[in-house]
């Protein structure tokens, strides 16, 4: 037995080190940059700079936080539909779903211009139609078109895993017992999908609530989300190091908080993964 | 019911493919715009063997995508059947932790959280340019690990321990007993696992932006490309990949449906 | 087994693909009239150059492709990389994260680089084509013992919109704030630039620094914001050629390639004056390989090449041999080389103090989350 204890340490060892110098350290020295200025003295002054980001995190937020329920909203019903269905059309719904999380975002992202653009494919039509045209691009709601498009599949495919596994008896005899539709899934259906809805929230809430290309390409570069802001001042040089490392880590630490605030709503704690 | 049922599933697969439908006819535009489309014409297609930077890049992102996916899936499984016999609680725990920290972490943290490191070593070894193909190749293995741990991790669960203890009374050694008992039976999760990372390296875009230096990936051709006009040449190659993977799955699909019973895994992004 | 298949088609697929990426090109070379001597005593060794995006003539519609010229005649292979904007240029090269050898900056950029001690001196005796640079653009004031750049472009900023909507227009930088083109109209997506229109209106200093001036530019920008369609860089191709946008201030030369695609496309410099720059190439102290980064800078100037990249660019050139060949595409074009009577008021952006330019980099996030 001690051999076998001996034979997975050395088996997990690579992974340790790996771990260790790519995951932990980059965050410490993230966190060095954060904490000092560019001397590399010690300074909480870039903290207290992070103030004046207030207003990119809560739009960044708030785009994030409407294209998160959005995206739930949508997917949902999908998922639900889809295991209604024989087991052949889910697999391949399945499959059409997924498809497009192997092109390329950035172009997926870049097309919708052609589609929402002032010459672009609704305003021509809508032009046919003798109706002028509608500003579609460059405002917030193509930023949060933007995110439920490229996210959706990330919703969709975990309600629908944990959907698809529902016990149908359970439904059955909800329904012996006399509950109606409504009482049926807001008793039964919700509950039990719980996990899937947790898991697709977070995976469509950290890219949304961090992305730079969506805002820029969608939005007509005319707001700076928080994760264009970081974009923005890494570019800037080397002095702007230290506020950006900060905004970085203040910006981790939201999103693991959000992620074990929604773990604690997730019963079902599989050793703390959330996918 | 049914019948809106049906009507709202064809509603979000509309919505999902919208923007391919439009790269995939603009991607045959007579002219360069990807707004007015102008006639039909396969020039962007036939253009796309001269264009040395897309090419390049395309080969860059091969290489990075099949070594990342190689070098994650083999360092992952390891990780994971040692993992599953580590005894010390604590330190098992510990070890999931930061396993998942990549898979939460925003794209952009990760980024340039490498970006330092890599620099930071990069001075300290005097080296002249610290940024490169090798840079790009770690963070992919790096960001890929997790979700191979993930995907095999499971599967080591459901694999009886007595499997093992038998192939060694049997007269096994551990190493064969590995390769004869246990990646059998892990053998879809690590399969999972190499085809989530493989996919995973090939679309990257936030990691590769800051760790790639000279060594651009597509992703990275591409944004650049954005920040000018994209041309149809970029919608020509999209298109190439998208059928290329659309035939990649059926064909998948088609052979997996005869055996395997389950829903395929949902990938993070 | 199906795995086995799985695997076996991937690979097909990826042969497909990779055996793709050897394929031969279809570029054919040119006979090339030389002035300085060229040989091959560096072959094999590579050469990165960092030059703005779309700033080279490089071989499509049958124009000459520069790089791969030169690749031909030294056997140097160059490593071409582009940026879009000389904040994210300098940003590069200063955290050591990749090396280049020749960098192509603007004036300020390259006043603050000198500051910094990033660049090396250029001995511009050594180059044979350097007396063929006009008078006017050797020793300017960012380098004037001419000891760190050979100019590459000369360029003006003005203002481009599409006459096919746009009838009448005050040639004045109030356009950008004047309602009647809201939602159509652009302006710069990079500080220095977008700043530039607002100071030129209130009438200050491009360099000023007086932080009161620069607040109160920010404050006229925040006022234009919601005038606007977007910020844009040379995402402004696409936009004003499909007609997407109506107006944008943008460099000339990138004009006049837009308006081959769009005839529609008119083009005027403000009254109130405007921002002049060069575009200088310069060799950093970190280059790998000096000696080819010299050769590369005297191949510039070779007025064959400096036709081809005038040609293709539309920036005015600073080359003599240029200028006064009747064969170029532009010789004599108002816009470029507009007479001494026809030229607005011009400024050059100068590099400024830390505090001043710190400031200005941080008012910009202000107007974008204005």
């Amino acid at each position: 037995m001690k051999n076998k204890s001996l034979g997975s340490k050395l088996l997990s060892a690579p992974y340790i080190v790996w771990a260790a110098l790519f995951i932990i350290v980059p965050l410490i020295i993230m966190l060095y940059f954060a904490l000092t200025n560019e001397a590399g003295v010690f300074t909480l002054a870039n903290l207290s700079e992070i103030g004046k980001y207030k207003k990119a995190f809560g739009l960044s937020i708030l785009y994030a936080a409407i294209a998160t329920v959005i995206t739930l909203l949508l997917a949902y019903p999908m998922a639900y539909f889809m295991t209604k269905l024989k087991i052949s059309s889910q697999r391949m719904l399945l499959l059409i779903v997924m498809l497009p999380m192997w092109m390329n975002f950035l172009i997926r992202t870049y097309s919708w211009i052609s589609i929402l653009a002032n010459t672009g494919i609704i305003n021509t039509f809508l032009g046919k139609l003798g109706l002028g045209p509608v500003q579609l691009m460059y405002t917030p709601g193509a930023v949060i078109l933007g995110m439920v498009y490229d996210f959706i599949p990330y919703m969709i495919l975990p309600i629908y895993s944990v959907m698809s596994k529902l016990d149908k008896s359970l439904l059955e005899a909800s329904e012996d017992l006399g509950a109606n539709a409504f009482v049926k899934f807001k008793k039964v259906i919700l509950p039990l999908t719980r996990p899937g809805i947790i898991s697709g929230i977070t995976m469509v809430f950290v890219p949304s609530v961090s992305t730079f290309y969506i805002s820029q390409k969608l939005g007509g570069n005319k707001t700076m989300l928080i994760g264009d802001a970081i974009e923005y001042l890494f570019n800037l040089g080397v002095d702007y190091y230290n506020i950006a490392s900060a905004i970085s880590m203040v910006l981790m630490i939201m999103i693991l908080v959000c992620l074990f605030v929604m773990n604690r709503f997730n019963d079902d704690d599989d050793g703390g993964v959330v996918i | 019911m049914k019948a809106l049922a049906r009507l709202y599933v064809a509603l979000i697969i509309f919505f999902l493919y919208a923007p391919v439908l439009v790269m995939i006819v603009f991607s045959f535009n007579e002219s360069a715009s990807v707004w007015v489309f102008q006639g039909v014409s396969t020039k962007w297609y036939t253009g796309l063997v001269t264009n040395t930077a897309m090419l390049n890049a395309l080969k860059h992102t091969i290489i990075i995508a099949v070594l990342s996916a190689v070098i994650s899936t083999v360092l992952g499984t390891a990780a994971a059947v040692g993992i599953t016999g580590l005894r010390n609680k604590l330190s098992k725990k510990l070890l999931m932790s930061v396993t998942q920290i990549p898979m939460m972490n925003a794209d952009i943290v990760t980024g340039i959280s490498l970006m330092l490191l890599f620099i930071f070593i990069g001075k300290l070894i005097g080296l002249n340019e610290s940024l490169g193909f090798f840079t790009v190749l770690l963070a992919h293995i790096t960001f890929n690990l997790p979700y191979v741990i993930m995907s095999v991790l499971p599967k080591l669960r459901q694999t009886d321990s007595k499997l093992r203890e038998a192939a060694l009374d049997l007269g096994c050694s551990p190493v064969q007993a590995f390769f004869k008992v246990i990646l059998p039976a892990i053998s879809t999760g690590v399969l999972t696992g190499f085809i989530m990372a493989f996919t995973l390296s090939l679309d990257d875009f936030v990691i590769s932006y800051f760790t790639c230096g000279h060594y651009q990936t597509l992703p990275i051709i591409i944004y650049n490309m954005t920040k000018k006009s994209v041309t149809p040449d970029t919608y020509a190659l999209s298109t190439i990949i998208f059928v290329a993977v659309f035939v990649l799955l059926i064909f998948y699909n088609v052979l997996q449906s005869k055996t395997d019973k389950k829903p395929a895994k949902p990938i993070r992004h | 087994m199906k795995n086995l298949k799985f695997r076996s088609l991937s690979l097909a697929i990826i042969v497909c693909i990779v055996s793709l990426l050897f394929s031969s090109c279809g570029y054919e070379y040119v006979d090339l009239e030389l002035r300085g001597k060229y040989d091959r005593s560096l072959e094999g060794t590579v050469l990165t150059v960092y030059n703005w995006g779309e700033y080279i003539s490089d071989g499509s519609d049958g124009t000459i492709d520069v790089n791969r010229e030169f690749e031909k005649l030294t056997g140097i292979k160059v490593n071409y990389l582009t940026f879009e904007s000389n904040e994210t240029m300098f940003s590069q090269v200063e955290n050591g994260g990749v090396n280049y050898d020749i960098v192509i900056p603007s004036d300020y950029m390259i006043q603050r680089m000198i500051k910094e001690g990033m660049l090396d001196e250029i001995d511009t005796t050594a180059l044979s084509n350097y007396d063929l640079i006009a008078d006017d653009y050797k020793g300017v004031y960012f380098d004037p013992e001419e000891k760190y750049s050979v100019p590459f472009n000369v360029g003006m900023v003005g203002i481009i919109y599409n006459g096919k909507y746009i009838k009448d227009i005050e040639h004045s930088w109030n356009v950008l704030w004047d309602e009647k083109y809201k939602d159509m109209a652009l302006n710069f997506n990079n500080p220095r630039d977008a700043f530039m229109t607002a100071q030129i209106l209130q009438g200050t200093d491009l360099n000023s620094t007086n932080e009161k001036e620069w607040e109160a530019a920010a404050e006229l920008l925040k006022k234009g914001k919601k005038n606007l369609q977007g910020y844009v860089m040379d995402e402004v191709y696409g936009k004003m050629e499909t007609g997407e946008a109506y107006i944008a201030p943008y460099y000339a030369g990138d004009y006049l390639t837009m308006v081959e695609t769009n005839p529609d496309l008119k083009f005027f410099y403000p009254k109130e004056g405007t921002n002049i720059f060069i575009d200088s190439a310069c060799i950093l102290k970190s280059a790998e390989n000096k000696a080819a980064a010299m050769m590369y800078i005297n191949f510039l100037l070779e007025p064959d090449i400096a036709t081809a990249n005038a040609d293709y660019i539309g920036y005015a050139s600073p080359n003599t041999a240029v200028i006064n060949n009747k064969d170029y595409y532009y010789y004599g074009n108002e816009i470029l080389y507009p007479k001494k009577e026809d030229m607005p008021p011009v400024q050059y952006y100068h590099d400024i103090d830390e505090k001043i330019r710190r400031k200005y980099e941080l008012l910009w996030i202000d107007i974008k989350l204005y």
